[in-house]
């Protein structure tokens, strides 16, 4: 009986909430964010209340979009206020007088809406965290509980953190246009990184108690292929973020076994990875190499492409992949990045050169908390034939795990040396 | 078969919705949808149901003062009805089970509607 | 114009006297709320013509789903019945229900907006 209820998309909602968020706020005014909030809360409630007894509407989306600006109306006509502060209100009464514009314009509009808002909640004052704060509550529609969770953080430290944000905006006064030809291209490098970090805070999700860790990727991967697909957003480095994205979230299947554990690349199940994410993935790799421009994400997504190419694990082109580290560590000189290149040197020119380059890693100081970094030096111990020094190092890695897929894992490692 | 009236009560008042995220709300209206959906196909459905909000006003008796609602008496408040047909009282009360109101703690009340005299 | 609900509440002691109450008592009850709902008719403030309950029904309640003998026992009152009615606003709505005759006899009239579909 189950599969005759009528089913909503799956985060319909919290897609929506966002659009919805960001049409309000070009309505109200940024100064009005929670107000924007407010509505979209009643809108959802709404639908809660009636949908079940009336029937699904033929066209969700457009339902809450049309209860939400209708209550946008009578707000702005009973808040006389409204009248000065509400930068587009011609244009919301114009939308009344017409009634539904053409669907294909209104989908325009309404993505128009969100990258402005993207851009919007990338102000250069706040902090990259704070970006990406304000970015799921206005744009991915999580709520406070939902962003603490995600981020591993507390949702009074969330709460503040977006009061801040709200009040940094509010003062800001306006929107950034897209038309803006002097702000857009300056914050597109803000933006890139806060898509960045959302996704990266999926992808290594460092609790495992967390349910869907990946949500955030898939959020981050909606939002940049939202300003792929705006003229303003259409640069090589967004494509190579793009890229960059697909072809690590192709991975995500295969990365761990049934009982939740950490599996190695080496002995990841490859018929597992996404071939469409794959295939999306080198397509926007492609375009993006077409630019002039190369960005950390252009060599860091080339990295994930050749690994996403190999058949197996013995067909690697560590050479070419060592090639790509010395260029990202051009780039970007971190502890992490000098590690993988380390492992990289390793795996293409010998063990013993890559123990070497571990033994001497720059900035290696940093890496005193990370648990990957003696992990690495145990694995080229083992594979060198050296299980006793191994068995150390994994120890080591074991006392750093940061949660216990990682703890499991290491182990697991660490018993191989017995 | 006779008509009966679910009242949805809201503890304390509140809906929880009211703060709830959006993936939250959409995941209580799955809820609700297959609830109504059951009560439909078994052809139990009288009238649609009827969401109240919150806001209102109460006449009250003798000197007929009318404050702002909804009834404050209760700690509870209506937060909306359905009319719903079964066989007697013990059905209608088995059926309310499925009512998503009462995950939250929130209570439905069903009573046996009196047939109007014709 | 909007739709309302109105909630009889009745006192609970007048509740259990009605229960026992002679065909005669009944007779002028009963045309009294008639009389009163006739008048809401003519002017068009009826949307439907809701009904008068049983004092008798259950309680089901929270995630365990109790039930109990109802009606809803917590306050001093018991939900009689109800109506849906349109008026041109919450203000109307409160003045019509003035000529509820529950209102006689120390009962409440709960006037309730509907969310608008």
């Amino acid at each position: 009986m189950t599969e005759e209820v009528p089913r909503l998309v799956d985060h319909l909602f919290r897609r929506e909430a966002g659009k919805m968020v960001s049409y309000l706020t070009k309505v109200f005014g940024m100064g009005n964010l929670a107000l924007a909030e407010d509505v979209v809360q009643e809108t959802l409630v709404k639908a809660l209340e009636t949908w079940p007894f009336n029937g699904l509407p033929d066209n969700p989306s457009a339902w809450l979009m049309r209860v939400a600006r209708n209550r946008a109306i009578d707000l702005v006509r009973r808040e006389a206020h409204f009248k000065y502060i509400a930068p587009d209100l011609a244009y919301l009464f114009k939308l009344r007088e017409e009634g539904a514009a053409p669907e294909p314009q209104r989908e325009k509009e309404i993505q128009d809406d969100q990258l402005r808002m993207m851009f919007s909640c990338c102000h250069p004052d706040l902090s990259a965290d704070a970006q990406v704060t304000l970015i799921l509550k206005t744009l991915c529609g999580f709520s406070v509980s939902e962003i603490a969770h995600a981020l591993l953080s507390q949702e009074d430290a969330v709460e503040k953190k977006l009061g801040r944000a709200r009040k940094t905006l509010r003062e800001s006064g306006t929107f950034v246009e897209l038309t803006n030809n002097l702000d857009i291209p300056r914050r597109l490098e803000t933006v890139h990184q806060a898509l960045y970090l959302l996704f990266n805070e999926g992808y290594h999700g460092s609790r495992s108690d967390r349910k869907e860790p990946e949500e955030l990727c898939y959020e981050a991967m909606r939002l940049t292929l939202l300003l792929c697909e705006h003229p303003q957003g259409q640069r090589p480095k967004t494509y190579a973020l793009l890229s960059l994205m697909c072809l690590n979230a192709a991975r995500l299947p295969g990365r761990l076994s049934d009982d939740g554990t950490l599996i190695q690349l080496e002995f990841q199940d490859r018929s597992k990875w996404d071939p469409a994410l794959i295939g999306k993935g080198l397509e926007y790799l492609e375009r993006a190499w077409a630019g002039q421009a190369v960005s950390e994400y252009l060599v860091e997504a080339s990295i994930a492409g050749l690994h996403c190419s190999a058949k197996a694990y013995a067909e690697t082109e560590w050479g070419r992949i060592l090639e790509l580290y010395n260029l990202l560590y051009h780039l970007k000189p971190t502890p992490v990045v000098a590690l993988n290149r380390a492992i990289a040197l390793g795996k293409a020119e010998g063990l013993e050169k890559g123990l070497e380059e571990l033994r001497n890693l720059p900035g290696a100081g940093k890496l005193r908390e990370y648990p990957f970094y003696p992990a690495a030096l145990g694995e080229f111990h083992l594979l060198a034939g050296r299980p006793k020094e191994a068995e150390a190092y994994f120890a080591e890695a074991v006392k750093r795990s940061r949660n216990e897929p990682e703890k499991v894992f290491f182990e697991r490692k660490l018993k191989s040396c017995q | 078969m006779a008509d009966f009236l679910y009242l949805f009560w809201n503890k304390g008042g509140v809906s929880r919705m009211d703060t709830a995220s959006p993936e939250e709300i959409q995941k209580m209206m799955q809820k609700w949808m297959a609830w109504t959906e059951t009560l439909k196909k078994g052809g139990h459905i009288k009238e649609g149901g009827v969401p109240l909000q919150s806001a209102g006003k109460v006449v009250h008796g003798g000197r007929k003062n009318v404050t702002d609602g909804p009834y404050a008496e209760a700690k509870d408040v209506v937060g909306g009805f359905i009319l719903v047909t079964a066989k007697d009282l013990d059905e209608a009360t088995e059926l309310s089970k499925g009512c998503p109101v009462l995950e939250g703690d929130g209570m439905v009340e069903v009573r046996p509607i009196r047939s109007l005299p014709a | 114009m909007a739709d309302f609900l109105y909630l009889f509440w009745n006192r609970k002691e007048v509740a259990q006297q009605m229960a026992k109450a002679t065909p005669e008592e009944w007779q002028k009850v009963t045309g009294r709320w008639t009389a009163w709902l006739e008048e809401l008719k003519k002017t068009g403030h009826i949307q439907s013509l809701g009904a008068p309950l049983q004092m008798a029904g259950k309680m089901v309640q929270g995630p365990q789903k109790r039930v109990t003998d109802g009606p809803y026992a917590e306050t001093k009152d018991v939900l009689g019945g109800f109506n849906l009615v349109t008026a041109k606003d919450l203000d109307e709505a409160a003045e019509l229900a003035k000529g509820c005759p529950i209102l006689e006899t120390g009962g409440q009239v709960e006037v309730r907006p509907i969310r608008p579909m």
